[in-house]
């Protein structure tokens, strides 16, 4: 366990397979503590959904345990794991008023109408709904549905919420106000939350931790810096954020850094990260961002790359050059547009370089 | 507010109005086959059958004179009319026998008072071998101007005389009007038969002047009573009569009273006797036994339509296609199958003996009766419960039910409170669609119901190919379109038309 905090909720070596052929899920290793806000983040069909099925209880495990807060949940049913949930669709039942849905959770729990009504209002104000408690969901545009999804999630006080792509049916700028609101809620109210989406930037933003999924694996579990700053394989490094990927081979490795003999002929610098052994085949991954062609402020010691300027975009505040660069014409750098900043012309040859460090030698 | 103008000037409303003319005309245009369909074989069949619950103008037609003269006869009395009512039915019967008018009368009057029938086409026959020839003789042997047909033209043409000899000049034209129409003959060559010479007659005796002077104080008077006796002591039935002054009306509303099993009598609606009660039990069973049809159909069809809706989707094609296969057969088949299924010595009872559930010599009885026609009907019209109800579980995301019992419901609570309300649409339209398919069916009740497990329709198709009783079949078929329009108008207060969906 990665963590010092004792596990709130943990997969521990959970498999899934839908047809008994092909596993959805393989060797699934995870544990959080509570409070944590971590999202899944993966491509489409890579079981993100199916993971957090299982959590709640609507897909069994087909093998390996599934903990909450310390007891094994696999043989628990859905409604007695207390567990909040946000669906993509909302599923706000359509028959009742907004007040009816918040309240259901709480009249299966039995608990007392003065009660009902009093945290049902509390929930709709959290969300700032309190004056929608008479209509019904389709009298609610996608935005406030959402928010009334989230309030009946959280309305039973629940120590855990699931949210599967909640927000994925929204405009861009309301999904922006959403996500900063989920994540205050969420930790204002010191909720556990596992939260899973396909939007990166989403992910990034709200996250505690972040678990890239891929074929059924998590490929990377991190907080957002790391995981953009320090991808650990190459599908994080292309998955996340943009990235230019040159091929090589490894030369020599010694201690933290190692050499790369491009497949151009060039030689660079990088930093080993899941790479071994010479002679191994190495993708090697950099962020636009981190390329430098100004020759002052390029290190004396960097290693430098002739490029040739191919097209160049405008973008208001940063510019978007695409260069060929070692033989591949998807070289892209990013500048900010800043008064001093150069702006490069198609045809021009310049020279780039990089940071060691930020060169990161990954596997092929 | 003020009126808001378009570009030209003009209220907005009114160009908006304009624009959109032409839309409707072109939508008409494109529904105007099916609009004119539907008028020619729906609504005007119901308008007529509407109307032929009411309709009764064959007594006032067949028999205008006696209808007038039995006005003044009090049908309370418990007396045969007089002699007057019994000339107006003289010529009148001599006319309607030659239209043959007096057969269909006889019919309509027989659904009163049985034996009607039979007294009329009896008459029919005799009438004009009544004695009363010998009016018609001595009114010739008087002057033979009586015996010329032109002359008798000529008077009837005189206005005067019209006046003056007013039965003779009535039954003068019933006379010329039927010549022209059954023999395609010409009145003014046509000597006039006996039975305007005994109005002619009629008319003299009470003191009008005849255009030519005849002295008929020889002549010994015939009883037309007598006459009518003779062919038939029915006629001397103050009920018969009583049947004839009730149903003169143009308009009855005999034909319903009926239907309820209630009659017309002398002194308004009346109650049957009980032995010719059949109606008010008929429809109060129709309807008890299509509500049972109905939530048998719920209660089968509802479990099937959610395998149908959550089944991984090639199960589900399997199952629809048997849900759909009694549709493949004919309606025919499927009842007789239902026939060798449900006898004492069929499948069913055979499997219960071999069982030893039931003892062979107590097979049950399930069909020609009640209980054959709720189980046939039941499977014929399952396919209308499950269709609605399929098609609305369909557009119900298992989110829903995910969602309740991630909110903490048991699978019972999610289903009762999240999923059934989502689903009473289609509940509600395949009770709409069953019940009313049910309470209009008969060819089922006719083949697996016996003599108890028959329908309301049954009777309606009864008196529609049989007992030819037009009316009568109109108005039960009436009450039974109320019926369901009042229990539609019941639903839609109670549940809500807008509630009811045959899909998305
Ligand atoms: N009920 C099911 N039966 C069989 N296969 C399933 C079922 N649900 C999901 N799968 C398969 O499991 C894999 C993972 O699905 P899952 O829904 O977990 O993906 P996801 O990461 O949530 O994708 P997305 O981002 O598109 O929602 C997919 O290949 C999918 O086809
Ligand atoms: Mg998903």
């Amino acid at each position: 366990m990665l963590d010092a905090a004792p596990a709130f909720v943990a997969f521990e070596r959970v498999q899934k397979s839908y047809d008994g052929e092909n596993l959805v899920v393989k060797d699934l290793n995870l544990s959080m503590p509570k409070g944590e806000f971590l999202t899944m983040l993966g491509p489409s069909g890579s079981g993100k959904t199916t993971c957090l099925m299982m959590l709640a209880g609507f897909e069994t495990a087909t093998h390996g345990d599934i903990l909450l807060d310390g007891v094994s949940i696999n043989n628990i049913p859905p409604h007695k794991r207390g567990i909040g949930m946000v669906f993509q669709n909302y599923a706000l039942f359509p028959h009742m008023t907004v007040a009816e849905n918040l309240s259901f959770p709480l009249e299966v729990r039995k608990i007392g109408k003065s009660d009902r009504e009093q945290k049902v209002k509390r929930a709709l104000d959290m969300v700032q709904m309190g004056d929608f408690a008479g209509r019904r969901p389709a009298q609610l545009s996608g935005g406030q549905q959402q928010r009334i999804a989230l309030a009946r999630a959280l309305v039973f006080e629940p120590e855990l919420v699931l949210m599967d792509e909640p927000l994925g049916a929204l405009d861009k700028q309301l999904r922006e106000t959403l996500q900063f609101e989920i994540t205050n809620l969420a930790h204002d109210l010191g909720i556990t939350t596992v939260y899973v989406t396909h939007d990166q930037t989403e992910a990034l933003t709200m996250s505690d931790r972040v678990a890239v999924f891929d074929d059924g694996r998590i490929q990377q579990l991190a907080p957002p810096d790391e995981l953009y700053e320090k991808p650990q394989n190459s599908f994080v490094a292309q998955f996340i954020g943009e990235n230019n990927t040159l091929d090589g081979v490894i030369e020599e490795i010694k201690g933290n850094t190692c050499i790369v003999k491009l497949d151009s002929g060039e030689i660079i610098d990088a930093v080993p990260v899941n790479v071994t052994k010479v002679g191994e085949r190495t993708k090697v991954s950099i962020r636009p961002e981190r390329v430098e062609f100004n020759r002052d402020r390029l290190h004396d010691d960097a290693h430098t790359l002739k490029a040739e300027v191919l097209e160049f975009i405008y973008m208001g505040d940063i510019f978007r050059t695409r260069l060929r660069v070692a033989g591949t014409d998807e070289f892209i750098i990013k500048t900010r547009n800043a008064p001093d900043q150069t702006r490069l012309k198609p045809g021009e040859i310049i020279e780039i370089g990089w940071l060691a460090e930020d060169c990161r030698a990954l596997d092929a | 507010m003020t009126e808001v103008l378009a570009a030209d000037g003009r209220p907005l409303k009114a160009s908006l109005n304009r624009a959109l003319r032409r839309q409707k005309l072109r939508a008409l245009a494109l529904i105007a086959p099916l609009l004119i369909f539907i008028l020619v074989s729906f609504v005007m069949p119901i308008a007529d059958m509407l109307f032929r619950s009411v309709e009764n103008d064959i007594v006032s037609d067949t028999l205008p004179r006696t209808v007038e003269a039995l006005d003044a006869w009090d049908s309370a009395s418990g007396e045969t009319p007089d002699e007057a009512v019994f000339q107006a039915l003289y010529t009148d019967m001599a006319l309607a026998t030659e239209y043959k008018s007096h057969t269909r009368l006889g019919s309509r009057l027989n659904y009163e008072l049985t034996g009607v029938s039979s007294l009329f086409r009896k008459t029919g026959r005799r009438v004009k071998r009544f004695d009363t020839d010998v009016y018609a003789d001595a009114f010739r042997d008087a002057s033979p101007a009586y015996a010329d047909a032109a002359q008798w033209a000529e008077w009837m043409d005189d206005d005067a005389l019209r006046d003056a000899l007013p039965r003779t000049a009535d039954a003068y034209d019933g006379w010329a009007k039927m010549i022209v129409e059954v023999d395609n003959d010409v009145p003014a060559e046509e000597e006039p038969w006996d039975f305007v010479y005994t109005a002619l007659y009629n008319d003299v005796m009470t003191g009008a002047e005849p255009p030519v002077a005849v002295d008929l104080s020889g002549v010994e008077p015939v009883s037309l009573r007598e006459q009518f006796v003779e062919i038939d002591k029915d006629w001397l039935d103050p009920n018969v009569w009583q049947t004839i002054k009730i149903y003169s009306p143009k308009y009855t509303n005999g034909y319903f009273l009926n239907s309820v099993d209630l009659q017309k009598g002398p002194d308004g609606a009346e109650a049957r006797p009980e032995s010719e009660r059949i109606y008010v039990v008929l429809f109060i069973r129709t309807m008890i036994m299509s509500l049972s049809i109905m939530g048998m159909c719920v209660l089968l069809g509802y479990p099937i339509a959610w395998l149908l809706a959550n089944l991984p989707d090639r199960t589900s094609n399997l199952l629809m296609i048997l849900v759909l296969l009694p549709f493949w057969t004919s309606l025919l088949v499927r009842t007789s199958a239902w026939k060798v299924l449900l006898q004492q010595q069929g499948v069913i009872n055979d499997t219960l003996v071999w069982i030893g559930l039931v003892a062979d010599g107590d097979r049950l009885q399930l069909i020609n009766n009640q209980t054959g026609t709720i189980i046939a009907m039941t499977h014929i019209l399952l396919p209308f419960m499950i269709l609605p109800l399929y098609s609305v579980m369909k557009t119900i995301p298992p989110s829903y039910l995910r969602a309740a019992k991630s909110l903490g419901a048991t699978d019972w609570t999610a289903f009762w409170r999240v999923y059934f309300p989502q689903s009473v649409p289609g509940i509600g339209a395949g009770c709409i669609l069953v019940f009313i398919l049910s309470i209009g069916y008969y060819i089922t009740p006719e083949l697996v119901g016996g003599t108890k497990g028959v329908f309301i329709s049954n009777r309606i198709a009864y008196h529609i190919s049989f007992s030819l009783n037009w009316g009568l079949a109109a108005a039960l078929g009436s009450i039974l379109l109320a019926v369901v329009l009042i229990l539609y108008w019941v639903y839609d207060r109670i549940v809500g038309i807008d509630n009811v969906k045959l899909g998305g």
